[in-house]
């Protein structure tokens, strides 16, 4: 099959070139998977079936890329701001962190002593379950297995919470081994409010919901119970590599 | 329940906005105010939903005209600007909204405040009152970058020219025209007292634009004692991933 | 514009979304916030999009009314943030 390229007509236009396989002009012309009943959708009659119409020359906002992604995902340059609600703003004296069994907090820091903690730079790649994924992204922040020195438990789950009232669960294990940090700069810069400062959560082995924005604790659970997104249609666990987007697969 | 429409005329508004006129030949019909969703697919069955606002009236050609405005980082408007031609077709979900809507049989004195590409409703709404013939009076405040950015500008100076009963104002935050008697600025307290009905006319306000406009002019409209039960609201913003 | 960054809409951007699963337009719907009993008309409360679902707030307190998610074939809805939503059954979808 010949690749036949356009460049694209203005310079406004998105820089990669449209590009249509031969397949696809057939099936924008003829429409044969659809069958007879394209010819009335064509000239404007109703779309009673489940195949969408093709829009000509419409690819959105993605780009080809070499690199290897997730299933389903693409890469983006931007950093898309993704939210479930208000931004909190939290002042850095009120801010604070804590682990708790549910009952008691177990340990507890201020923006200064959390702040005095060993910190490290990591560069992590970001997978949203919305299917844009960033690569190469720099991070500094507090491991959790800095936070967890020390602290001995038998939970097998906890859930995170943020400021606002959003949730989401994960194993305690995905959290240990280097595999997690509690994230204040990005990129070099402080982490901006609209991407979860003062600080975050960052899981990036997890669909990016799991890295919790505004994070200011989390609690430990004897069993895994479902969070913010997680009860309602979106995976317990949420692999990117294993495309767990939603419970049930 | 999606329509496929096909589009059957296009016309620039200014230098970034385009209406885009679609026959859908099962169209049931729409309400001024009202709103489309519109769903593009690419080849490999990738695809992205828009909102957009009618900005025709109701009529019963089974034609539909849409305003887009291409936002800088947008994914669906520069291609319903720059690439979609006549003889394409769209697929639609709609007519959307009940609330956000003037229907001719309403008697009230209205009010229409468009902050931006928040006109094209309201315009809607006028074309709607011009083409039921109705007398209500309508009075519009209209802001907007410059003027440049203006929609609609010729049949907007007819229609306030040849009705006593439609009266327009604009306002202009970032460049006005020569010996514009108010200086280029956000819209302000001054401004809404000036160019909008007194409260005491109990009108139905009609606000749309970006959200932080709605906000503002629904701030001072309740400040200048409306009842914030009479003032309606309807908030444009980008609907794509934020960046 | 003003400086501060409102990342919300409306309900009548999730009316579409709604009309899949609503007979009776949502937008002129009655809402009460089952956290502080603050009525308001659908059309009227905070709506947050860009992100896994949709999300609706009460105006008045923040807390969440309604959640909305597509799941491949299904839609997942949560209305335990509403006390009720109210409909007029003289109106319909168009």
């Amino acid at each position: 099959m010949s690749l036949w390229c356009q460049p694209a007509r203005s310079r406004l236009r998105p820089r990669h070139a449209v590009c249509y396989g031969r397949a696809d002009l057939v099936a924008i012309k003829l429409n044969p998977l659809i069958g007879a009943k394209s010819a009335a959708a064509m000239e404007g009659g109703s779309s009673n079936f489940a195949m969408p119409t093709i829009s000509r020359g419409f690819s959105g906002r993605r780009n080809a890329a070499d690199v290897k992604l997730p299933p389903g995902q693409y890469l983006t340059t931007d950093f898309p701001v993704l939210s479930a609600g208000p931004t909190p703003h939290v002042p850095l004296d009120k801010w604070e962190f804590t682990i708790s069994d549910g009952a008691n907090v177990l340990r507890r820091w201020d923006w200064k002593s959390f702040r005095e903690l060993p910190s490290e730079t990591a560069t992590v790649d970001l997978h949203c379950v919305t299917r844009w994924s960033k690569l190469g992204t720099t991070w500094e922040g507090v491991s959790l297995d800095t936070l967890f020195a020390d602290l001995n438990t038998d939970a097998s789950h906890v859930m995170a919470h943020s400021y606002g009232d959003y949730t989401t669960n994960l194993p305690l294990n995905d959290l240990r081994n280097k595999q997690a940090w509690i994230a204040f700069r990005f990129n070099g810069e402080d982490l901006a409010p609209e991407h979860g400062g003062p600080a975050r959560l960052l899981v990036p082995h997890l669909y990016l919901w799991k890295s919790a924005k505004w994070v200011r604790g989390i609690t430990l659970m004897r069993s895994d119970k479902p969070g913010f997104w997680e009860s309602l249609g979106y995976h317990i666990y949420g692999d990117p590599w294993r495309e767990q987007r939603y419970s049930g697969e | 329940m999606w329509r496929v429409g096909t589009v059957v005329a296009l016309r620039d508004e200014t230098a970034t906005a385009r209406t885009i006129t679609l026959e859908v030949r099962d169209w049931p019909g729409h309400v001024a105010g009202q709103h489309v969703d519109v769903r593009l697919t690419a080849t490999d069955g990738y695809s992205a939903v828009r909102s957009y606002s009618i900005a025709s009236a109701p009529n019963s050609e089974k034609r539909v005209e849409l305003t887009v405005e291409r936002l800088p980082k947008g994914e669906v408007s520069p291609y319903l600007t720059q690439e979609v031609a006549v003889g394409d077709h769209l697929e639609l979900r709609g007519p959307i909204g009940g609330w956000f809507v003037w229907r001719a049989q309403q008697t009230e004195p209205i009010q229409l405040i468009a902050g931006g590409s928040g006109i094209v409703p309201l315009m809607a709404m006028i074309r709607s009152r011009v083409s039921a013939g109705s007398a209500v009076p309508f009075r519009l405040l209209y802001s907007v970058r410059e003027p440049g950015a203006v929609f609609y500008r010729d049949e907007l100076e007819v229609l306030a020219h040849r009705d006593d009963s439609v009266s327009i104002d604009y306002a202009y935050t970032r460049a006005a025209p020569k010996d514009w008697p108010r200086r280029p600025g956000r819209i302000d307290a001054a401004l809404i007292a000036n160019t909008t009905w007194p409260s005491n006319l109990v009108p139905t306000f009609y606000v749309c634009g970006p959200t932080s406009f709605v906000e503002s002019a629904s701030d001072f409209l309740s400040a200048a004692g409306n009842n914030p039960d009479r003032i309606k609201t309807e908030r444009f913003g980008p609907t794509g991933d934020r960046k | 514009m003003s400086s501060q960054t409102y990342n919300y809409l409306d309900g009548n951007a999730a009316a579409g979304e709604l009309s899949k699963i609503f007979a009776i337009d949502v937008t002129a719907a009655e809402a009460q916030c089952a956290h502080c009993g603050a009525t308001k008309r659908f059309a009227e409360t905070h709506l947050y999009m860009h992100g896994p679902g949709v999300v609706a707030r009460c105006v008045a307190c923040q807390h969440v009314l309604l959640r909305l998610v597509n799941v491949r074939q299904r839609v997942f809805l949560d209305v335990r943030g509403m006390t009720y939503l109210s409909f007029d059954t003289t109106q319909v979808q168009a």
